[in-house]
């Protein structure tokens, strides 16, 4: 039990790391985090559905939501230290699972597609809104998690 | 009203089709080097295209809608994001790459609907 393990074992694995995207703890994280955003998403987006000929209201609330909470999340997550360990599985399980898979492209690309025949102006709105309000979000989003970031590195420094 | 166990199977489509997008991100980075979030691009167009495929095919009774919900919905839903092209794009405008950020932000919706709109005809033909 209190043997160590041999000291070429972990050498070996560290010398031919997988990468990240090819490790069943990263692929298991994210799938897990997609499992739940998608079920959110389709939860919400079936409770509030869109009437044809309309702007997908809820997808792009989503969307725009979804861009403000990554990028306060990829923020403070940056801002606390490097990307590994915890700070690496939080950002595959919320960043690229949950917030990935609750927000969605393929949505909004084919239902302004869908819109584009007969109701060129509310595609139009729909598309480029979303494409601008999603950034302005994700914008917000880094500058609160830049500021609570700093806020607590003051704090923790014993600054007020 | 749709069938609870049906919204599960989304959910765990999605689950699915984000695993999915890291390992075509981490493919298409490990591939190809560029300055511009290209995986992202490649994913987001690539998944506009399928879902506009099932959505053709669900139009012209080829797919049933549960399956277009779950295969659409759920694992072209979960497959592509929104949420990191937004904040790719903002890190494109911090490093002052206006440019490449409008191009980027415009350029990728403007071929993801085109890649739907063209999914769509051929689904439905």
């Amino acid at each position: 039990m209190t043997t160590p393990p041999p000291d070429d074992a972990p050498k070996a694995e560290e010398a031919v790391p997988r990468p990240l995207h090819l490790r069943w703890r990263s692929l298991g994280l994210v799938a897990l985090g997609g499992t739940v955003g998608t079920g959110v998403r389709e939860a919400v987006a079936l409770t509030f559905p869109a009437a044809p000929g309309t702007l997908p209201v809820t997808i792009a609330i989503i969307n725009v939501v979804g861009s403000f909470v990554l990028g306060l999340l990829l923020e403070s997550l940056l801002r606390r230290g490097p990307d590994e360990g915890r700070r690496r599985d939080l950002r595959l399980l919320v960043g690229t699972g949950v917030l990935g898979g609750f927000t969605t492209y393929s949505a909004l690309a084919v239902d302004t597609g869908l819109l584009l025949d007969g109701h060129a102006g509310v595609a139009l709105v729909y598309a480029l809104g979303s494409v601008v309000a999603g950034a302005l979000a994700a914008a917000a989003g880094i500058v609160l998690g830049a500021s609570l970031a700093r806020t607590a590195a003051d704090r923790r420094g014993g600054r007020s | 009203m749709i069938a609870p166990w049906l919204v599960v199977a989304v959910a765990l489509a999605g689950g699915v089709g984000a695993a999915l997008r890291l390992v075509v991100d981490g493919m298409v980075r490990a591939a190809v080097s560029t300055r511009l979030p290209l995986a992202t691009a490649v994913i987001n167009v690539g998944g506009s295209f399928v879902l506009g495929l099932l959505t053709g095919l669900a139009a012209s009774s080829t797919l049933a809608p549960g399956w277009l919900l779950v295969l659409g919905g759920g694992l072209m839903g979960g497959y592509t994001t929104f949420s990191t092209a937004s904040v790719e794009t903002v890190r494109l405008l911090a490093e002052r790459r206006f440019g490449s950020a409008l191009g980027y932000g415009l350029g990728v919706v403007v071929l993801a609907v085109a890649a739907g709109v063209l999914g769509v005809v051929l689904g439905s033909a």
